[in-house]
């Protein structure tokens, strides 16, 4: 499958569809090894059929987003907290 | 942060106000986006495709033009076997609509207030958010140290060769450095090599810089992971990657 290793920069209009405040500028805690990072810092894996963001530091996935006609799929799991 | 709250992101149309090739390979596209309240330098928008069955396809551009700039310029390169780029570089004209939404993103963006000196390094296309920084400072009378560093294929492949050119010349605090890693002008005096650390610490402004750094993913990498092992701050390096298909 075609996976792009990008960052947490190029989420910001998926995750903006969910989100009301500008997803890249907040601060994710991992909720693995605690390191907290901006998204915009984070590392994303964007396929077409969904997106995965993973702490930078330990790849811990932070947040699963797919989206289809008939809603999103949104997992928090990895997140300890959103601070924004 | 109650200021960077906005609506949840909306599609819109903006209007197609000229398109002029930037390189061989690569268009500059001017937008007119009705109702656009500005941007700030490094963020970016969503482009959105519809073929008439309903098929969509979706890629992100980074703005290029300046906030002070009332136009969205984006950069788009083609890619020949890409979904979204040959439709953008090679059939959008002067007056058609594109979908989009933004601007997207915080993080990756820098403002005059934000100070510097600054330490920019591109590769490619990964130029367009740093030079709506590189415009941005210019038009906000900022006279923090900047230094460029901008790695390409060949002179002709260079966006913004001469606007840099020009720039540079009449501010004595921007520098540009260029590396062209495939091919080299017969007088070229600049870089002609991959980016390494040797050419960082030779280009790097002195006292602890804001970096920031757009490219293809192994580009950005390698620069920041040189940079931290030349004792850069890694809180004060920023990074943007652009994946190397889907274009």
């Amino acid at each position: 499958m075609d996976e792009r290793r990008l960052d947490g920069n190029a989420v910001g209009g998926l995750l903006g569809e969910v989100f009301t405040f500008e997803v890249t500028m907040a601060e994710a805690a991992c909720d693995r090894c605690g390191t907290v990072a901006h998204v915009g810092e984070t590392m994303a894996y964007v396929t077409e059929i969904g997106t995965v963001v993973r702490c930078a530091r330990c790849d811990n996935a932070l947040i699963r987003i797919a989206q289809n006609p008939r809603g999103y799929f949104l997992d928090l799991r990895g997140v300890s907290y959103l601070r924004f | 942060m109650a200021e960077i709250r906005h609506p949840r992101l909306a599609w819109q149309f903006g209007e197609v106000v000229e398109t002029h090739p930037a390189t061989p390979r690569a268009k500059s596209l001017l937008l007119d986006v009705p109702g656009w309240e500005g941007h700030k330098a490094g963020q970016h928008v969503d482009i959105r495709l519809t073929a008439e069955d309903g098929y969509q396809a979706q890629r992100s551009y980074s703005i290029a033009s300046a906030p002070e700039d009332n136009r969205v310029e984006l950069v788009v390169e083609r890619l020949d076997d890409g979904e979204v780029s040959p439709y953008l570089t090679d059939e959008l004209r002067p007056g058609d609509k594109l979908e989009l939404r933004g601007p997207i993103g915080g993080w990756f963006a820098w403002e005059a207030k934000d100070g510097g000196p600054l330490f920019f390094v591109a590769g490619g296309s990964g130029i367009a958010p740093l030079m709506a920084m590189i415009r941005h400072r210019a038009a906000a009378g900022s006279d923090v140290s900047c230094h460029l560093l901008y790695s390409s294929r060949s002179r002709e492949e260079t966006i913004f060769a001469e606007e840099l050119d020009q720039l540079a010349a009449s501010d004595g605090s921007l520098q540009v450095f260029h590396t062209l890693t495939r091919s080299q002008p017969p007088d070229w005096t600049g870089y002609a090599r991959r980016i390494d650390r040797v050419m960082l610490a030779e280009v790097s402004p002195e006292e602890n810089p804001l970096a920031f750094v757009c490219g293809p993913t192994p580009l950005v990498e390698s620069v920041a992971t040189e940079l931290v092992g030349l004792g850069h701050d890694a809180r004060r390096i920023k990074t943007e990657r652009f994946g190397p298909t889907g274009g």
